[in-house]
C-alpha cells in the first residue's frame, strides 16, 4: 500500500497541493487507526491529514476518485479480467421499463443500484464500438435518450418527470465511469492521466449560478482586506521615529529621549478608480465583479466606481447610498444608462469619455482598475487614449475574466492594452482574485 | 465506521454533541496520534462546542485561550510576577549576594502561568481550546509552533518546561486570514459545515426535547430554506436551537407565516436579511410547501 499512497501524494502535488513528508507520515499513522476496508473512513483519514483547507479537500476528493479508479482498472488490464455478465442479459429489457426504473432509482435508490442501472443503460444505448469516441458526448446522448432532466430552480412548479439535480449528476458520473471502464476494457490499455481541468476548480460563474456562492467568496475577501492593514501595523520594527513626539516624551525624563516614539503606520488606502464592464459578453463575470466592487467600497474610502457597456457612468454615489447588493444591481440595470444604443461594448469610446470625466482627478497616487474582457466587437480600441489614462494614473491594472488562453482571439484586443498596464491578471478563480488584492494593498506608489 | 471511532462518537453523544463521521474520526485520530486539530467552518456550526463536548467526553478539564488581535506571549504563555519579585528583593535585604537573589526570584514561584503554560504543566491531561486563531497575528502563530509540535515552552530564565501530560489541542478558525503553512502542517484538519436536515433535526431534538416532532421538522426545514437564501449572515445551529426554545417559551402551536414574522429576529440578524427572509420565506410557508412530510 505504501508505494501507492506515495504515488497518490505525488499526483496531489502535481495538482498543486502542498503535501509534505510530515503530512505523509501522519497519514500513515492515521491509516493505522482506521479500518482499511471502509472507504469513507479511509478517505476521511487521508483528508484529515493531507488536506489543509476546503479547496484542498475538494481537490483530494477528485484526485482520490480518479486515482483509485485507475489503479483498479490497471490491475484488471494486467490480469486480463473482464466483466461481461450484465451485457448478455440486456436483450430482454424494455426501454420504457428501464426509464421508469432509472427514474425511481434516482429518487430513492441506493448508489449501487444507480451504478448497475448506468451499466444497463450503456449496454442498451451505448452500442459498443459505435460510441462517438468522446465520453462526454456519449454521456449526454444517453441522458437525452433516457429523457432525464433536472428539477427546475426553487419556486417553480415541480415537474413530475424531473429528478433531483444532485442525484442526476451522480448518475452521470456513474455513466461516465462505466463508459471509461468499457473503453479501457475495449482497448486493453490505460489512457495517460490528464491533469484536472483548471475549470473544474473555477469560480462559480455560470449564468444560473448562485449569487450566494459568489457573495460568500467576496465576504471572505472583505474580511481579509479588513485584516490586511492591521497586519502591517503589527510590524513596528521597521517604522520611522516620530521626532516631535519623541522630544515631547523626553521632557519627562529631563530631555533625554529614553522612550522612542514611532510614527504610526497607517494601513494603505490607495485612491482607486474602478471600471467595470457590465455587458452581456461578461454577464456571469460582471455579477461577480459588481459584488467585488461592492465589497471594495466598504474597504477603501477613496474609491470611485464606474460601469460601462457602450458608454460610461459613474456609480460611486449609488454604492454609497444603497447598502444591499440586489438593489445596487437593479439600480445599475435601470438607471445607469450605459447601453442605450446597440448594447455592445465600445472600449474606445469608454476611454475617451472616462478621460474627459476624470482628467483633473487622476494623479500619480491613484490606481485605475479595469474589469473587463477587452472584447471591442470590432470597434476602434483607442489604445492611445487608454495609454494617456495609464500615464496619468500611478498604476493601472486590468482584470480579465477570461483565461489567458482566450486573450487576443476573436475580437479580444488585450494585446493593445497590455503594454499600458502595470499588471494584467486573469481573474476567474478566487485565488486569482486574492492574488490581485494582495498586489493592490501590498504596494502603493510613493509608499 | 469501526469500533473505536463508534466509541468516540458515542462518548461525544453522551456529552451532548452529535458528531458526524469525519468529526468522530478526527477526534479519534487526535487522541491516538496526539496531534492538534484545526477546526474550520462558518460561524456557529459548533466548533467551540466540539471542544467543550470533548472535554466532557474525556473527563478532562477545558482550558480556553480566546485569541484576539494583539494577544502576546505575556497573556498567552507566562509572565513574571514582578511585584512579588520586588517584595522578595526587599525582604532579602541588602546582605544577600546578587547570585542568590537572582536564582531566587526567577523560580516557578514567581511565574504567573497563562493558559498555554497551564495546559502544558497540568498534572492531569487537559483539553486546550485555542479559539479563533485567525484573529491573532503571524508572530503569535510562530510562537505556538513550539507548543503544538513538541508540547514544551522555553522560558529563558528557567529553561524548557516540558509537558507533564499531553493535552488534546483544538484550534478554531473562521478563516478570516490564511494561516501559515507551518501551523497547518502540524495539525489535523477538520472542516465543519452546516449539518443536513436529519442531523440538525436530531440536534434540535436533543436541545429542545419538549417541542413536538412536527414542529421540529418544520422549524429545521425553514432554517435550511433560510440558509439557502443570499444572506449576510445565515442562521447557525445555535440560532436554530435558540429559535426552538423561543417557540417553546411562546407556546407556539405551529410554524406558520405569522410565527415566523414575529420571531424571525432570533435567526436573522441583519436588517436587509430580515426583509429578504420575510419576503421569500413567508410565501413558501403560506403555500404549504414546507413541512409536508411531517404533516
Amino acid at each position: 500500500m505504501a508505494p501507492q499512497l506515495l504515488e497518490l501524494a505525488d499526483e496531489l502535488r502535481r495538482e498543486g497541493m502542498a503535501v509534505g513528508t510530515s503530512e505523509l507520515l501522519d497519514a500513515f499513522e492515521a491509516l493505522d487507526a482506521v479500518s482499511w476496508t471502509d472507504q469513507a473512513a479511509f478517505r476521511a483519514a487521508l483528508a484529515a491529514t493531507l488536506a489543509k483547507s476546503q479547496e484542498d479537500r475538494r481537490l483530494l476528493d477528485l484526485v482520490f476518485d480518479r486515482f483509485f479508479f485507475r489503479a483498479v482498472e490497471r490491475e484488471a488490464v494486467t490480469r486480463g479480467l473482464e466483466e461481461g455478465a450484465i451485457r448478455r442479459g440486456v436483450e430482454g429489457i424494455d426501454l420504457e421499463e428501464l426509464r421508469t426504473r432509472i427514474r425511481v432509482a434516482l429518487r430513492q435508490g441506493s448508489d449501487g443500484e444507480l451504478r448497475d442501472l448506468a451499466r444497463l443503460a450503456i449496454a442498451a444505448f451505448g452500442r459498443q464500438g459505435e460510441g462517438s469516441g468522446v465520453i462526454g458526448v456519449d454521456v449526454q446522448r444517453i441522458r437525452r435518450t433516457l429523457g432525464l432532466k433536472g428539477e427546475g430552480a426553487a419556486g417553480e412548479l415541480p415537474d413530475p418527470e424531473s429528478v433531483p439535480r444532485a442525484r442526476l449528476r451522480t448518475f452521470e458520473a456513474h455513466i461516465r465511469r462505466e463508459l471509461e471502464r468499457a473503453w479501457i476494457a475495449h482497448t486493453g490499455e490505460l489512457a495517460p492521466a490528464k491533469p484536472l481541468r483548471e475549470l473544474d476548480r473555477a469560480l462559480p460563474s455560470g449564468p444560473a449560478q448562485d449569487l450566494a456562492d459568489v457573495h460568500r467568496v467576496v465576504a471572505q475577501l472583505r474580511r481579509r482586506l479588513a485584516t490586511q492593514g492591521r497586519e502591517h501595523r503589527g510590524r513596528s520594527r521597521s517604522s520611522a521615529v516620530d521626532v516631535r513626539r519623541t522630544m515631547r516624551q523626553s521632557l519627562q525624563t529631563g530631555g533625554v529621549p529614553l522612550d522612542l516614539r514611532f510614527r504610526p503606520r497607517r494601513p494603505r488606502r490607495p485612491e482607486l478608480f474602478v471600471l467595470c464592464d457590465v455587458s452581456t459578453s461578461v454577464t456571469s463575470a460582471s455579477v461577480f465583479f459588481l459584488s467585488v466592487l461592492h465589497a471594495l467600497h466598504d474597504s477603501f474610502r477613496k474609491l470611485r466606481s464606474f460601469v460601462f457597456v457602450e458608454r460610461i457612468s459613474e456609480v460611486t454615489e449609488l454604492f454609497g447610498r444603497e447598502r444591499s447588493f440586489p438593489s445596487v444591481s437593479r439600480a445599475i440595470a435601470e438607471d445607469a444608462g450605459v447601453a442605450d444604443i446597440s448594447g455592445y461594448t465600445d472600449y474606445g469610446r469608454v476611454w475617451v469619455e472616462f478621460l474627459a470625466q476624470v482628467v483633473d482627478d487622476l494623479d500619480p497616487r491613484s490606481t485605475v482598475i479595469v474589469l473587463g474582457d477587452a472584447r471591442t466587437n470590432g470597434r476602434e480600441p483607442h489604445a492611445e487614449v487608454f495609454s494617456q489614462v495609464a500615464a496619468r494614473a500611478g498604476r493601472t491594472f486590468w482584470m480579465n475574466p477570461e483565461p489567458r488562453l482566450y486573450w487576443n482571439y476573436g475580437d479580444s484586443v488585450m494585446a493593445a492594452y497590455e503594454p499600458c498596464c502595470d499588471g494584467v491578471f486573469e481573474c476567474w478563480t478566487t485565488q486569482h482574485l486574492e492574488g490581485f488584492v494582495r498586489a493592490l494593498t501590498g504596494m502603493t506608489p510613493g509608499g | 465506521m469501526n469500533g473505536p471511532i463508534e466509541e468516540t462518537r458515542a462518548a461525544l453523544e453522551a456529552a451532548g454533541y452529535l458528531a458526524d463521521d469525519s468529526t468522530a474520526l478526527v477526534c479519534h485520530l487526535a487522541q491516538r496520534l496526539g496531534k492538534p486539530v484545526l477546526v474550520e467552518g462558518p460561524a456557529g456550526v459548533g466548533k467551540t462546542e466540539l471542544a467543550k463536548a470533548l472535554s466532557r467526553a474525556t473527563e478532562r478539564p477545558l482550558i480556553r485561550l480566546q485569541c484576539y488581535e494583539g494577544l502576546d506571549e505575556a497573556k498567552a504563555l507566562y509572565e513574571w510576577n514582578y511585584r512579588k519579585q520586588l517584595l522578595r528583593i526587599q525582604v532579602e535585604a541588602s546582605d544577600a549576594g546578587w547570585q542568590e537573589v537572582k536564582d531566587d526570584i526567577f523560580g516557578e514561584e514567581f511565574l504567573l502561568s497563562r493558559p498555554l503554560l497551564t495546559a502544558i504543566s497540568a498534572e492531569q491531561p487537559v483539553v486546550l481550546l485555542i479559539d479563533e486563531i485567525d484573529k491573532t497575528d503571524q508572530e503569535f502563530e510562530a510562537m505556538l509552533l513550539e507548543v503544538l509540535s513538541d508540547f514544551q515552552v522555553s522560558i529563558p530564565e528557567l529553561g524548557v518546561v516540558k509537558a507533564r501530560s499531553q493535552p488534546l489541542v483544538l484550534l478554531t478558525s473562521n478563516n478570516s486570514r490564511e494561516l501559515t503553512e507551518a501551523l497547518k502542517r502540524r495539525c489535523l484538519y477538520l472542516w465543519l459545515d452546516y449539518p443536513d436536515v436529519e442531523r440538525e433535526l436530531a440536534i434540535v431534538r436533543l436541545h429542545a426535547p419538549d417541542l413536538t416532532e412536527q414542529m421540529v421538522r418544520k422549524l429545521v426545514e425553514v432554517v435550511h430554506m433560510v440558509r439557502s437564501l443570499d444572506l449576510k449572515k445565515p442562521p447557525s445551529i445555535a440560532e436554530s436551537i435558540d429559535w426552538a426554545r423561543a417557540l417553546l417559551l411562546l407556546g407556539a402551536e405551529d410554524v406558520d407565516e405569522e410565527v415566523l414574522r414575529s420571531t424571525m429576529s432570533v435567526i436573522v440578524k441583519h436588517r436587509t436579511d430580515l426583509d429578504i427572509v420575510a419576503e421569500r420565506a413567508g410565501v413558501k410557508l403560506s403555500d404549504g410547501l414546507l413541512g409536508r412530510e411531517a404533516g
